[in-house]
């Protein structure tokens, strides 16, 4: 992947976006790595968390907001609590979730649950995840 | 005593073996839990955008319920209502900006600052049980039954609304010992079980769900307690299908940690709604003559 990197995406609109929906500064991570140490689901995302943090310091909010990693969130707030800059990193990660929603199709098609699972699935997972999962 | 109750959706049909065994236990216990007259569905998961101000009506306005019904407290049962709600009081607390912007979206109702306190049902027991007083109350003690408290995510993450510290949690061993149970702390106590992911992506969030078994397995943990419904659905539920993908994993029965509480208190096998739970719950209990042989 080829990636370009220059001042006026670092300063870019969308890069903004992202810090004034999460209220956090990606440029405070220092790169330590415990966050994707710690995710649960760091083993399914191609490009998961200390990397995410790198690209929005180099304003590549567009690129990271085209991958699947956000949406591999489980929100369980472990990165959060062990993140010696105190960065809120799942509000990073649900600006990026609720931009990519924003601009295009629902990750999980409601329909495609089955009626079996939807039988027998707690409310609260259906809840959280059509929330999570769809616009 | 009385207390303000909130349910939660799951508890009303998935989860009636958490709310019943609860209130019953609570009612064994002296306190009369009042459900709230009106309540909706808290949303399941606190909005973390700032600019997503619509989702957080739903559990500030059952907020709005609890305080115009009178109760200075609030308690919840559902791990991720508790997280919702109290994250929900937390920002009407402190951001005066949201707050005005919510009141005023909410026109038709009071204005709501915060004022009730929203606590988890194992706190609740904690401060105004005591660990002692629920000992000397247990009739039926779980003696000898190895059995783990699986907080997750949602009881201890964020930290602001952690109901102890998130990182040296003791409040379920505390609560287990109390019921005559022998606690074991595994690591994974603490670790997410993939929540809401079975949805998106099911191979990963079974992958999680085994790491958690396989961590109890490890510890010989003979039963899992939790307070969430969707842990128990991965956990307990699916534990099949994770049984079947990945190795190391033993069959652990699981219970909501109210359901053991019913058991220690001697309540009727009636308030405890084992059906809902896999068969090897209710076979583990009859195998140490916790209840009456079938």
């Amino acid at each position: 992947m080829t990636l370009k990197v220059s001042l006026k995406t670092i300063r870019g609109p969308l890069a903004r976006k992202v810090r004034e929906m999460s209220g956090e500064d990606p440029n405070v991570c220092f790169q330590c790595g415990l966050c994707a140490g710690s995710c649960p689901m760091t083993g399914e995302m191609e490009i998961f968390t200390r990397k995410v943090m790198h690209m929005l310091q180099l304003g590549l909010a567009d690129v990271v907001i085209t991958q699947k990693m956000a949406y591999l969130c489980a929100s369980c707030h472990t990165c959060q609590v062990r993140c010696p800059r105190g960065i809120d990193i799942p509000k990073v990660v649900e600006a990026l979730r609720l931009l990519s929603l924003r601009a295009g199709e629902n990750y999980l098609a409601p329909e495609s649950i089955s009626k079996e699972r939807l039988k027998e699935m707690p409310q609260a997972a259906v809840v959280a995840g059509l929330r999570k999962f769809t616009g | 005593m009385t207390i303000g109750y909130y349910p939660g959706c799951t508890l009303k049909s998935k989860a009636k073996n958490l709310e019943d065994s609860a209130l019953a236990s609570l009612k064994a216990l002296g306190v009369e839990a009042v459900e709230l007259p009106r309540w909706n569905c808290c949303g399941a998961v606190f909005s973390l955008s700032d600019d997503d101000l619509i989702h957080h009506v739903a559990p500030v306005r059952d907020l709005i319920r609890a305080k115009d019904a009178g109760h200075e407290r609030l308690i919840t049962l559902c791990s991720m209502c508790y997280n919702t709600l109290a994250r929900a009081n937390l920002l009407m607390q402190q951001d005066e900006e949201k707050r005005k912007t919510l009141n005023l979206f909410m026109e038709e109702e009071s204005d709501y600052a915060g004022e009730v306190q929203v606590q988890h049902y194992l706190d609740f027991l904690r401060t105004e049980v005591g660990w002692d007083r629920l000992a000397s109350r247990v009739v039926k003690p779980l003696t000898g039954l190895r059995v783990a408290g699986y907080y997750g995510c949602t009881l201890l993450r964020p930290r602001e609304v952690a109901i102890e510290a998130p990182d040296t949690p003791t409040m379920f061993n505390d609560f287990l010992r109390a019921l005559g149970a022998e606690a074991v702390d595994f690591d994974e106590s603490t670790a997410c079980c993939s929540s809401y992911q079975i949805l998106g992506s099911e191979s990963a969030a079974l992958e999680a769900s085994a790491r958690v078994l396989r961590g109890a397995s490890v510890s010989k943990v003979e039963a899992l307690a939790t307070s969430c419904p969707v842990c128990e659905y991965n956990l307990g539920r699916r534990q099949l299908d994770v049984r079947t993908r990945f190795n190391e994993v033993n069959e652990i029965p699981t219970f909501y940690f109210t359901q053991l509480l019913a058991v220690a208190l001697g309540l009727p096998l009636s308030d405890l709604g084992l059906k809902l739970n896999e068969k090897s719950s209710e076979a583990l209990l009859r195998s140490r003559n916790l209840i009456a042989a079938a």
